[in-house]
């Protein structure tokens, strides 16, 4: 194990070498950066090519530049030296700062969107999976086949056109005609009637109660202005709980287990007291202050499983603090809501909430509700194209391997000895499916920060890969080093950490030493 | 509550889906491998629709606007200017059926966008297809020989591969983007480049994407090499080159095509992408990225200007991720192919009196 994690990782770093000098060379015969200045006519043009010459060293020839970066470069290795040198860009910003930044910019771009894509598409994908040759399936495949073909900066501009400036029109007037209510209800009427499957007669009367339920809460929504003045309230929060407690119960310990159900619904309570009581706290909050409360509601949820016990008290811990999880969230989503008013009205906002550039407001003042509310408006559009590109691969991986698993013979003897469909589905062959996607998963970390260079074009956000095609449109080496170092890092990284994860997963597959 | 009738369905679904398993076999019988590839291709209504629509959009594409210095049947190319009219408003119209003079508009000068976006689709098709022609060719090469001969063969290649794979694409891009556009200084090259920048942009992502490729084809050869007919034909006398390529290659030859198409589709929108970052194809040339990246501050106004380019790049790669679906399931011999309506028949025709069918509920329609 040790031999192969060391050979590993000394390839990788040989790897790394070549291929971290084949990149500088290319990035430096890929342009000229004097080519600015020969073209201009200023009076100093010397002078300022002769400064450029300096910064970029451009006398000394590339592959001996590499050298000197390379030295610079190795001494990042040497652990709280403070002596790490990536050279400065054509600006004279040292590339660790900028590095830093850009990070950090990417980070809070992409994590979101990659969480919710692959909880969305691992979700898809056992459903279809579970409904194969269903309409479902085949509209589900259909959708994946979209996606997998959609340019994303062609999406990422309707999203600009639709999301944002449509939504931000919208919102000036949030008045929803009947019409249109009428017809998004149709809508997801049709979906629901889809999705739910069975014999025709379950299907029209779930896809009515559907179509009647959304019509009519979309009337209630524009009688009362409620895009303008969002909010849940203790009622909604209430029945949202019983239902999230019934739908995790039946998820995760099966509605038979009562005692499951009852710590679920115990734990719905006590959040909407929790409701009442912590609302002046939130009044004062801070990003640690939710974090705290979010672990102190799970381990109430985790606490009360454990009090009511049961026949599987695992089961009912893990029902009950994935519910409490869930309402604490619900709570969360209230308070953003009453922050909304004042956030729409703000000064810097001026009634124009989605942003379609950029990573927040410049200059916004206001509490910790209006910050995050101004950084979910910004990262909203480009999160839903990133999901929206990225989704297909995860459902289509998941059904695969779902269906795959679905004809091995432990689902047999399991649904031989009698198991109920909802124990052989999520305990058998959803563990044993989720093996190959949490290698795809790792891959899909380690190339996170790489960033998405594209969706970061497009809404203008100065993450990673804002720097690397800044440093190649430059012909600047040392940004596109230093994220190409940090990305290729990374990468190498997590490979080996999902071989690793593959082989402890699944013990049939050992590693070669 | 949903729980007992997913469950019938499900098994119900399972007992169907075992049906062509066996019925599957007499079909198969006396056919050979590509005439079973063949005949499940053509049995698979998504990727026949993708061939139509490819097929269209090709023929659109490279007979409207001419091309290698062949003219076309429309009146218009990719530069033409001409007066506006009717402000540029796309003047074909569905009901009554009509083209018109500039069938999906003009842009802000007066070119007409038929000939822009067919100019557009052409060259994405040739990026595509040379993509995936150096791709495979070169994967193929690098898999095989790596795969079969092992030992150090395998090392270098395998090492230089990991080099390549962490090079990052829009890189290379831009490398090659800027010595297309090196016109003045002389060379053979930066001249041949300034006049043909599709075909090196294309041959260079080709000469870069082949190496997923090569690591699935050497995957494959790994396999196959240790397979017992491999062995019979060594002990029988075979040499290395008539093993590879009568042996070995023709049993990977479905992954090999499958992945291509796969890469193909994938190269349209790795072109159309670094087209609108402004590394791939430039002005005054003209491809689907590009013409979305001119276009996008247009929106408000002209909206077209910014959908049909757009609704041909999903269009070309929808169509080939169907293809590549159909042939996947042609090729996969696992994977048995489950027909509703078949399976109803025989159904219907053989155990008719016994019981209806459990499974003949809506869900299984097709």
């Amino acid at each position: 194990m040790v031999t192969y994690i060391v050979r590993r990782l000394i390839t990788a770093a040989l790897i790394l070498l070549g291929a971290s000098f084949l990149v500088y060379l290319l990035t430096a015969s890929s342009g000229d950066p004097l080519e600015e200045f020969r073209a201009s006519s200023a009076p100093n043009k010397q002078q300022l090519m002769d400064s450029r010459s300096q910064l970029l060293d451009l006398d000394t020839p590339a592959p001996l530049r590499y050298f000197k970066w390379l030295s610079g470069a190795a001494r990042c290795l040497v652990p709280f030296a403070g002596s790490c040198d990536l050279g400065k860009n054509i600006a004279g910003q040292p590339i660790t700062e900028a590095l830093g930044f850009a990070l950090v910019q990417t980070l809070t771009l992409v994590t979101g969107a990659t969480i919710l894509a692959i909880l969305i598409g691992i979700a898809l994908g056992i459903i279809t999976a579970l409904r194969q040759y269903s309409a479902l399936d085949y509209g589900v495949t259909f959708m994946a086949f979209l996606f997998f073909s959609l340019p994303i900066f062609w999406v990422a501009v309707l999203l600009k056109e639709y999301g944002a400036i449509g939504f931000n029109d919208f919102l000036r007037n949030p008045e929803i005609p009947l019409p249109v209510a009428l017809g998004i209800g149709a809508v997801a009427g049709l979906i629901v009637a889809v999705a739910v499957g069975g014999a025709a007669r379950r299907r029209l009367v779930s896809g009515g109660i559907v179509f009647v339920a959304v019509s009519l809460i979309l009337v209630y929504f524009s009688l009362v202005q409620w895009f303008r003045n969002p909010g849940l309230g203790p009622v909604v929060i209430a029945i949202a709980g019983v239902g999230l407690a019934f739908a995790v119960t039946l998820l995760v310990a099966g509605l038979k287990n009562r005692k499951a159900l009852q710590a679920s619904l115990i734990v719905v309570a006590l959040g909407v007291v929790a409701y009442f009581a912590v609302q002046p706290l939130l009044n004062q909050a801070t990003a640690i202050m939710i974090v705290l409360l979010g672990i102190a509601t799970i381990g109430v949820g985790v606490g009360t499983g454990y009090l009511m016990g049961g026949y599987d008290r695992g089961q009912s811990m893990r029902a009950a603090g994935i519910t409490a999880f869930l309402v604490g969230g619900l709570i969360l989503m209230d308070r953003f809501m009453q922050a909304w008013p004042s956030y729409f009205s703000n000064s810097r906002v001026r009634g124009r909430p989605i942003a379609t550039i950029g990573a927040g407001t410049p200059n916004i003042q206001g509490d910790f509700w209006i910050l995050t509310l101004d950084t979910f408006t910004h990262l909203i559009l480009p999160t839903m194209a990133l999901i929206l590109v990225s989704l297909a691969s995860y459902t289509r991986f998941t059904r695969s391997s779902m269906l795959e698993i679905m004809n091995m013979d432990y689902i047999r003897t399991a649904r031989a000895k009698g198991l109920s469909e909802r124990s052989v589905v999520m305990g058998h062959a959803f563990r044993n499916a989720l093996i190959p996607i949490a290698t795809i998963v790792a891959f899909d970390i380690g190339a996170l920060i790489g960033g998405a260079v594209i969706t970061e074009t497009v809404f203008s956000v100065r993450g990673m890969g804002f720097l690397f095609l800044d440093g190649i449109v430059h012909t600047d080496p040392n940004p596109v080093m230093g994220v190409f170092v940090c990305v290729a890092v990374t990468a190498m990284v997590f490979n080996l950490i999902a071989d690793l994860a593959y082989s402890a997963l699944d013990p049939r597959v050992r590693i070669k030493a | 509550m949903s729980q007992p009738t997913q469950q019938e369905e499900f098994l119900a679904e399972h007992a169907r889906s075992r049906q062509p398993g066996s019925s599957d076999e007499p079909e198969a019988k006396g056919l050979s491998q590509g005439q079973i590839v063949r005949k499940r291709f053509l049995g698979h209504t998504g990727a026949l629709v993708g061939l139509f629509i490819f097929a269209v959009i090709f023929l659109l594409a490279f007979t409207s606007v001419g091309w290698a210095g062949i003219p076309g049947w429309w009146k218009y190319d990719h530069l033409d200017v001409s007066p506006l009219v009717n402000d540029g408003v796309p003047t074909a119209s569905l009901w009554p059926p009509a083209w018109g003079e500039h069938p999906f508009g003009q842009d802000r000068i007066g070119r007409d966008l038929f000939a822009m976006t067919m100019r557009g689709a052409q060259q994405s098709i040739i990026i595509m297809l040379l993509i995936g022609t150096i791709a495979g060719l070169l994967g193929t090469v690098v898999g095989g020989l790596s795969g079969y001969f092992r030992g150090w063969v395998e090392a270098v290649l395998m090492r230089i591969t990991d080099v390549i794979i962490i090079i990052p694409v829009l890189l290379l891009a831009a490398v090659v983007a800027q010595s297309v556009n090196r016109r003045d200084q002389g060379g053979w090259f930066s001249g041949f480049a300034a006049s043909n920048g599709i075909l090196i942009l294309g041959i260079f992502l080709g000469l870069v994407s082949w190496v997923g490729l090569a690591r699935l084809m050497r995957g494959e050869f790994l396999t196959l090499r240790e397979r017992e007919f491999v062995d019979a034909a060594r002990i029988s006398g075979a040499s290395n080159a008539r093993i590879i390529f009568k042996h070995i290659l023709p049993n990977a030859i479905g992954v090999l095509i499958v992945n291509v198409t796969l890469t193909m589709s994938a190269a349209i929108l790795l072109e159309t992408a670094l087209s609108y970052l402004g590394v791939g194809v430039k002005s005054p040339d003209t491809s689907l990225g590009l013409l979305i990246s001119q276009n996008q501050e247009a929106f408000s106004t002209r909206p077209w200007l910014f959908w049909f380019p757009g609704i041909f790049i999903v269009l070309i790669c929808l169509s080939i991720n169907f293809i590549g679906d159909g042939l996947r399931d042609a090729f996969d011999p696992r994977q048995k192919k489950f027909n509703a309506k078949k399976a109803k028949d025989t159904q219907l025709s053989g155990e008719a009196a016994k019981k209806p069918a459990p499974a003949a509920d809506g869900s299984a329609g097709d």
